[in-house]
């Protein structure tokens, strides 16, 4: 993918909705060139051959020293810790009634 | 039962139902997936949350190893591969009880894949067969919160969210469309939900959500090829309507057919007050979850010694025990599946049988006498008055012959009407058992006396009237007669 062609205005439109933003008219071309330029960025990679390169999502395992964990090693052992005080969560909330959080009314888009 | 609208029995034979199955389960581990906050049902709302499960920036998920092993057992339980290194991945989706804005899951590298179970069914004969249901994947995933949409003050504009549950660990099982009735999808639900009870990676009570089922249901012209498009049914949360959500569904599409229609992918609700379906969604696009690898956590590796250790743990499942016990205790199926309706009951049946002279004996009074009076005085198993060592103690006397079948009710009759164990009760009661042979024959004289017509009966080659004569004299002894005597002392009398 490169230059001004890869990500129509459609495309910004449709990634606006799945993250539940409403773009003005003014912003949509606006998104539309930073998200070829950060596109165009990341393209520089495909010049490089990844063909013999495992895909990798993450980093922990090579901090570790590539060692593997076949045992659950490094896994959390099932052990109760204390939850958060609910007024300290509360403090930080929106809107609540001091139990719950409180937000608009939830309608399907 | 509801239906979409009036279709004759001729139309609906036309088509072709296919079903699969989705099931969510959470598991009954002490914390929840990725952070140590208490998973359990219910609790002050809000109080069951820290950084993690509240999706505050910066915190980081972890996760419980004891998840990984009830999904691996789970897994195994249902004929599941295990996948040595699955991976998780963000389901991508915006909801408030949602808090960091996507679920982690497992997408194209589940925990496991191509399992199956079997299941009771019917060919197309009508004769009953056993059909393999293919189970396409288990994978790993967390729960949401719970979003409380009535019963506020200002419900007309606002949503409560208690985040409880979020976070709590869920397996996913996926099933071929390899269903083709909503009685194949009961007995589906039902098998799986036993197997699940089994391995005790669940409580699986729908009525707390922690099994929830979402069926995926299209309709074909039969010998068609190819599937129909198919519509997700969801919220169908409780035995009781799995089978008429899944009709409804079934003759919704093949009505819309029928009218010229054509049927749109999308997911419909159940409402079970109603008997029908709705479309949750008006977009057929609606779906894009934007799937890709979670980056907070490394790939979960589940070693091939790892693996055997947690099968370890892997019970005998509920058909095979079924199988055995009709082997080893002479049950008949019914009993046998009634006996194994829960782990629990069936090792207590078991321990508690093998120590009486007749297990089928322990069986069938448990199965008539006990059930009949439970249910009459409405109480649950765990609430009889009587135990299982009470029950060998009443098996074995009817099986020497101490007690007849008569004083056996009457003396559990006292036991529940007393709240006080059968032993407690024999011991107190006593019956008085006649056993002396001039006793029994002075009065079996008496009855024949009595009833010359059946005598003559008898002696004509009426056998089976000697029963009368038995039920006489047991009455005459008001129950008291030893039953093993009696039965001889009347044979002998009346072929004398």
């Amino acid at each position: 993918m490169s230059g001004q062609s890869g990500v129509t205005i459609e495309d910004v439109r449709r990634v606006a909705e799945l993250a539940n933003l409403e773009l003005t008219p003014e912003e949509e071309p606006r998104m539309q060139r930073d998200l070829n330029a950060i596109l165009g960025h990341i393209a520089e990679l495909n010049e490089l051959n990844t063909s013999d390169v495992p895909p990798m999502a993450q980093v922990g395992e090579m901090l570790d020293g590539n060692a593997v964990h076949t045992h659950g090693e490094t896994l959390r052992a099932d052990l109760v810790q204390p939850s958060v005080d609910r007024a300290a969560v509360m403090a930080s909330a929106p809107e609540t009634d001091g139990r719950f959080f409180k937000v608009p009314k939830v309608i399907e888009r | 039962m509801s239906t979409a609208t009036a279709l004759s029995p001729e139309i609906l034979a036309k088509y072709q139902p296919v079903i699969g199955l989705e099931v969510h389960v959470q598991l009954l581990t002490e914390t929840k997936a990725f952070c140590g906050c208490v998973n359990r049902y219910g609790g002050e709302p809000n109080t069951h949350v820290c950084p993690t499960c509240l999706g505050l920036p910066g915190a980081l998920p972890v996760l419980n190893r004891q998840a990984v092993e009830y999904a691996v057992l789970a897994a195994k339980s249902i004929n599941c591969e295990i996948r040595e290194t699955s991976v998780f991945a963000r389901k991508n989706y915006f909801y408030p009880d949602s808090p960091k804005g996507y679920q982690i899951s497992q997408f194209d590298k589940p925990v496991a894949e191509n399992g199956w179970i079997e299941v009771p069914a019917f060919d197309e004969s009508g004769a009953p067969i056993t059909k393999r249901i293919g189970i396409t994947r288990l994978h790993m995933e967390e729960d949401a919160g719970k979003s409380i949409h009535d019963g506020f003050a200002d419900s007309i504009n606002r949503t409560y969210i208690d985040l409880n549950r979020c976070g709590t660990p869920l397996v996913e099982i996926v099933s071929e469309p390899d269903l083709r009735t909503p009685d194949e999808v009961f007995e589906y639900l039902t098998r799986l939900k036993e197997i699940l009870l089994y391995t005790g990676v669940s409580d699986c009570n729908m009525e707390e959500g922690s099994l929830r089922c979402d069926a995926n249901v299209s309709v074909m012209l039969k010998g068609a090829k190819e599937f129909g498009t198919k519509a997700e049914v969801k919220n169908v949360n409780s035995f009781r309507f799995i089978r008429s959500a899944v009709q409804y569904e079934i003759e919704r599409q093949i009505g819309v057919i029928e009218e010229g229609g054509r049927v749109v992918q999308e997911s419909r609700l159940w409402n079970s007050g109603e008997g029908r379906t709705y479309s949750m969604r008006s977009k057929e696009q609606a779906h894009d979850y934007r799937y890709f690898p979670e980056p907070d956590l490394p790939p979960l590796v589940v070693g091939a010694e790892w693996q055997a250790e947690i099968f370890k743990a892997l019970p005998e499942l509920p058909e095979a025990r079924r199988a055995r016990m009709i082997e080893e205790f002479g049950l008949n199926e019914q009993d046998a599946a009634t006996i194994t309706a829960t782990r629990d009951f069936a090792d207590r049946f078991e321990v508690a049988a093998k120590k009486a002279k007749s297990p089928k004996r322990v069986a069938s009074i448990l199965l008539s006498e006990i059930t009949m009076r439970l249910r009459a005085a409405e109480l649950s198993d765990e609430q009889s008055p009587v135990s299982l060592d009470g029950i060998v103690l009443a098996a074995d006397l009817m099986e020497d012959g101490t007690i007849s079948s008569k004083q056996l009710k009457q003396l559990l009759d006292s036991s529940f009407a007393e709240n006080k164990d059968f032993p407690e009760i024999y011991e107190r009661d006593k019956p008085q058992q006649i056993s002396d042979a001039g006793a029994i024959e002075q009065m079996i004289d008496e009855v024949i006396a009595a009833n010359p017509k059946q005598v003559e009966q008898y002696r004509g080659g009426k056998k089976t009237v000697a029963a009368f004569f038995v039920g006489q004299v047991m009455r005459l002894s008001k129950g008291q007669a030893n039953p093993a005597m009696l039965n001889e002392l009347v044979t002998k009398k009346l072929d004398s």
